[in-house]
């Protein structure tokens, strides 16, 4: 498989680079919607159809957008999107739409779909956008969802609202809450570098080009040099 | 052809699992207290969270391929200090689970012993506090009439001399006093710990209460003996990992220790604080550690 193969696009947002687990983008929805297995596949799947539409139109316009003002630029485009995805969810899923309340408004400045805008759409052609888009947002749903499935099941002895007789008794409340979505968070992400060991990206592999700390990253790196 | 070692060449003889076996010692009267006064279910307590603790530390250094460092004794240590920390009342698998939050998530995760951040046991009974809440129901000595634990809203402060002996609701190995000093005393003469940390925990707290409670002695003595804060100044402030190597580190460490008890105590939501605030230094230890550092032979102007 080539390094930028089509496949390869869209499979590795989904474990070499997943945008929760590997380049920890995201943490806000992540940290606040996993509390139930519905709220994390709501918001993986509203994300995703952002993601999905940003990445495109930016594509499009990529050679439009002037440099220095191509971050307000993203914002109002993906915020459109996300006015587009949040009536739609309060018009046919208003049970979703009253759990994820706020942080269906954040997707604006959710930082993959940001991310994704400044690190791939911008300089890539429109499919390779899109494949990249679904890859990242289906990353991230099921970063998402696994992270849900281990607080709601053992937090709260419930699968997407189904009862769980036997765990009843032995349900740990504490991973429900705030600190116990970090704590799960924190072991899934040790995880998933125990799986990916030596494949993930190394810091290299990113082009400071992209990066919009670029100008004030203290990394020792040869590409910022030559650049300079 | 001889071989070149770096210095110091002078061992004093102590190893990890020397001092791990004197603190197990040094923590027996306070176990066998604990299950004199709480009965068989005490027992049962402590021997889930020992065995649990030690097969978990070995089946994660088999799984992670590390050499074994069950042989060091340390997590046996863990299992101790967390079940004499818990009621004997506690149902057993909440015990299972608190043993594997202390040893893989707070110890083996962060890279074994003398890299955790926080001490296993106190980190595990925080854990199990917030995610049961079953720890705020102590348990009750075997032929003693229910009641709250002296810290619990509303409840009367047993008499100094059953502070001293140990016959009331709490922890397994928190209520014994004499035991737990008996063992910091042997700690203190085999040169495991020194005076510092639990003398500044236990005095803080005793000049907090004595200010808070009216300047009454007794009452503030009370405040010391009760809760934890023994078992907590004596074998858990003074853990090396957690804990600050210098003396004026001890010091400082053992008077937030002592301050932040009292504080969550007379002010906070829960009664008791003496984990929390143990929890809270842990992770000052490093900025502690920084302004007092020993000043290296030799550097610096003549005064």
């Amino acid at each position: 498989m080539r390094k930028d193969s089509n496949l390869d696009v869209l499979t590795k947002g989904i474990l070499k680079e997943n945008p929760v687990l590997v380049l920890i983008l995201g943490t806000c929805p992540t940290l606040a919607t996993t509390g139930t297995v519905d709220g994390a596949v709501g918001m993986g799947l509203a994300a995703l159809a952002v993601l999905l539409c940003s990445n495109v139109f930016i594509s499009l316009l990529r050679n439009i957008i002037p440099e220095t003002m191509r971050i307000p630029c993203y914002i109002v485009i993906i915020a459109g999107f996300v006015t587009i995805v949040k009536l739609f969810v309060q018009a046919y899923l208003p049970d979703l739409y009253a759990t994820l309340g706020v942080y269906l408004d954040l997707i604006t400045v959710n930082c993959i779909i940001l991310g994704r805008a400044e690190m791939f759409a911008s300089k890539n052609p429109v499919v390779k956008s899109a494949l990249d888009g679904i890859g990242m947002g289906i990353g991230f749903t099921i970063a998402l969802t696994a992270m849900a499935i281990v607080r709601e099941v053992l937090g709260n002895a419930t699968f997407a609202g189904n009862s769980i007789a036997f765990l009843e008794p032995y349900k740990i409340s504490f991973l429900t809450k705030a600190p116990g979505g970090l704590l799960v968070y924190g072991l899934l992400i040790a995880l998933v570098y125990v799986i990916t060991k030596g494949k993930a990206p190394l810091k290299k592999s990113f082009s400071c080009a992209g990066c919009p700390n670029a100008a004030t990253c203290h990394t020792a790196c040869t590409e910022k040099g030559d650049e300079q | 052809m001889s071989k070149l070692s770096m210095s110091p060449h002078i061992h004093s003889g102590m190893s990890t699992g020397g001092i791990m076996l004197d603190v197990i010692i040094a923590l027996l009267p306070a176990a066998v207290a604990g299950v004199v006064i709480f009965g068989l279910s005490a027992l049962w307590v402590i021997l889930t969270c020992v065995i649990s603790c030690v097969a978990l530390e070995a089946l994660f250094t088999l799984i992670a391929k590390k050499p074994q460092s069950v042989k060091d004794l340390s997590a046996a240590v863990t299992g101790l200090l967390l079940a004499l920390n818990l009621p004997a009342n506690i149902p057993l698998w909440q015990c299972v689970v608190g043993s594997l939050f202390a040893i893989i998530v707070v110890k083996c995760l962060f890279g074994g012993l003398g890299q955790n951040v926080v001490n296993p046991a106190i980190a595990a009974r925080v854990f199990m506090l917030v995610a049961f809440g079953s720890l705020a129901k102590a348990a009750f000595p075997v032929d003693a009439v229910a009641g709250a634990t002296p810290l619990a809203p509303g409840a009367t402060m047993p008499d100094l001399l059953t502070l001293f002996t140990g016959y009331y609701g709490g922890a397994i190995g928190e209520t014994c006093s004499v035991a737990l000093l008996v063992g910091g005393i042997y700690l203190v003469v085999r040169r495991v710990i020194t005076w510092h940390n639990p003398v500044a925990f236990m005095g803080t707290v005793f000049v907090f209460s004595f200010l808070m409670e009216g300047y009454d002695p007794i009452k503030a003595l009370s405040m010391v003996l009760c809760g934890g804060v023994v078992i907590g100044a004596i074998f858990m402030a003074t853990d090396y990992t957690t804990s600050p190597p210098t003396p004026w580190g001890k010091v400082i460490f053992g008077i937030g220790c002592g301050l932040f008890t009292c504080l969550i105590r007379y002010f906070g939501s829960y009664p008791e604080g003496v984990s929390f605030a143990i929890l809270f230094m842990n992770i000052l230890t490093p900025y502690i550690n920084r302004w007092t550092r020993h000043k290296v032979f030799g550097t610096g102007g003549a005064k």
